[in-house]
């Protein structure tokens, strides 16, 4: 049988893992015999130990909640970028929207509830944390999360092979940039 | 190969397929048309494959010029076509002449209609599919929805021996009924909801509010309210999942939908259901009917045996 008309999407959570498929095709009890199979192979997943960098430019009007956060934590907002770019991230899945990593490792010290109202659109390369998890809106689109920088790396690009700049179990680190630094790399 | 051009986009038009599948994993939602079944049969009509990619009106239609003969079939809501000023019927396929003026207006039932083109448009695969992904830019004409002055063209002329095909029956999807009956099967966190405040969900009905769009239709009605924690650790979301965030108004999560989720889902729409869905209007009513699994599958085949003879009608 063709696994790939079989099951039409995957997608990864931290502790789950909802797969779709087409009901013509395969039911449920045929699926689950399936992915069992596959879940006794799992010696040949092979996950790259890979770090990418994430120049980030922090604050002003590319970190509109910086300060909030700050008040919130009750740190200053320097020790607020510190505690962000100190920390080692790993991508634990992508989802919400193309190329969005969900981010684990953010310093306790740093953790903050989500918007109590989401904002309609959040611009594209914003950094943002809300709660234990970090992360970075690769397109522009509505999100709860509070923005205390932004990259001018591209996280999703359609034309690429793979389309996402980060894959799932990557480790991550956001590296402060200055503002000259991101419109210089916006540029290149 | 044949051009047309878009003399006013309507409200919100775009170029869409069955969807981009296979790409949850990179947070990616598979798009697509918003009622497959509508674009499905009008590919068949037209001689297409039914996964081919056409033109998805919103509210309102467009107007469009045909410089060469092309052959159209128009689905999914009456939007009032109009062919150099004649009424043209829906669900059959037609011929446009060269010099064609196409006109559809405001809907009359439904949200959406499809026009659906012999060749299909000549529009470069995107991951795979044509389809628009408005909240991405992704796929489509630039990843956005048409504008005056665009110009579209197909991959290949409509042959010369014209097949005419319609549906002997009309096509009845309940757009007319003032109240849409929509069937959903449990979610997942269903059990995170009080039996009371689960009876309120299904007795009630929920008007689609205006803030709805292809990532997701808004409901106002009785608020849902959360017994268990409101929010989850974040997992997949499919495609027609009602999640009921911190306000208590349910969305029902559609073709652009966020991959994945925070919010408890109380229940999802079947399958079969899902072109309805495409086919709500702001200020539509609507009521959600549980069923079981074992009650929806039996749906989705009775909808893919009508498809089937549409594809027999074809051959």
């Amino acid at each position: 049988m063709n696994t790939r008309n079989r099951i039409r999407n995957v997608h990864p959570g931290y502790n789950s893992i909802l797969v779709s498929f087409d009901p013509l095709i395969s039911n449920h009890s045929e699926l689950e015999k399936f992915i069992r199979g596959l879940l006794q192979q799992n010696e040949d997943i092979h996950i790259q130990n890979r770090i990418v960098e994430i120049p980030t430019c922090y604050g002003g009007e590319f970190g509109s909640d910086l300060d909030e956060v700050s008040h919130r934590c009750g740190l200053a907002a320097n020790d607020v970028i510190r505690l962000h770019s100190s920390a080692e991230y790993i991508v634990y899945f992508l989802g919400f929207s193309p190329g969005f990593p969900y981010l684990g490792g953010l310093p306790p010290e740093l953790s903050v509830p989500r918007l109590s109202v989401p904002r309609t659109r959040v611009p594209t390369g914003s950094v943002a944390i809300a709660g234990k998890q970090a992360g970075v809106y690769p397109v522009s689109s509505p999100g709860g999360w509070r923005i205390i920088g932004r990259t001018p790396l591209k996280l999703f690009e359609p034309s690429k092979e793979p389309p996402t700049l980060l894959q799932i179990g990557d480790y991550v680190k956001f590296v402060p940039i200055t503002e000259t630094e991101f419109q210089n790399m916006s540029i290149a | 190969m044949p051009l047309i051009r878009v003399l006013h986009p309507g409200f919100q038009t775009t170029i869409q397929d069955l969807g981009r599948f296979g790409f949850a994993h990179l947070g990616i939602s598979a798009s697509g048309a918003a009622d497959a079944l509508s674009l499905r049969v009008g590919n068949l009509l037209v001689g297409n494959k039914e996964a081919e990619s056409a033109l998805e009106m919103t509210l309102l239609g467009a107007e469009l010029d045909f410089e060469e003969r092309c052959v159209i079939a128009i689905t999914g809501s009456d939007f009032g076509p109009k062919l150099n000023g004649q009424a043209l019927p829906s669900w059959q396929s037609l011929e446009v002449p060269a010099g064609g003026h196409l006109q559809l207006g405001p809907t009359r039932n439904g949200s959406r209609c499809y026009l659906c083109i012999a060749g299909g448009f000549d529009i470069p695969l995107t991951l795979g599919s044509r389809s628009t992904h408005l909240l991405t830019g992704l796929g489509g004409l630039d990843g956005r929805s048409l504008k005056r002055g665009d110009v579209l063209r197909t991959r290949s002329s409509a042959s010369k021996s014209f097949q005419p095909r319609s549906l002997d029956t009309y096509f009845l999807m309940g757009f007319n009924s003032k109240e849409k009956q929509i069937h959903v099967t449990e979610g997942l966190q269903s059990g995170y909801f009080s039996d009371k405040v689960t009876e309120m969900f299904y007795s009630s009905p929920y008007t689609v509010s205006e803030d709805s769009n292809r990532m997701g239709l808004r409901l106002l009605g009785p608020r849902i309210e959360h017994s268990h924690e409101v929010e989850i650790v974040t997992e997949g979301a499919p495609v027609g999942a009602v999640q009921i965030p911190q306000n208590g108004e349910p969305i029902i999560l559609f073709v652009e939908h966020q991959t994945t989720g925070g919010y408890p889902k109380i229940a999802n729409v079947i399958t079969a259901d899902l072109h309805l869905v495409g086919q709500l209007r702001p200020r539509d009513l609507v009521r959600f009917q549980k069923v079981s699994f074992a009650e929806a599958l039996p749906r989705y085949h009775e909808q893919e045996r009508f498809v089937q003879s549409v594809r027999n009608l074809a051959l």
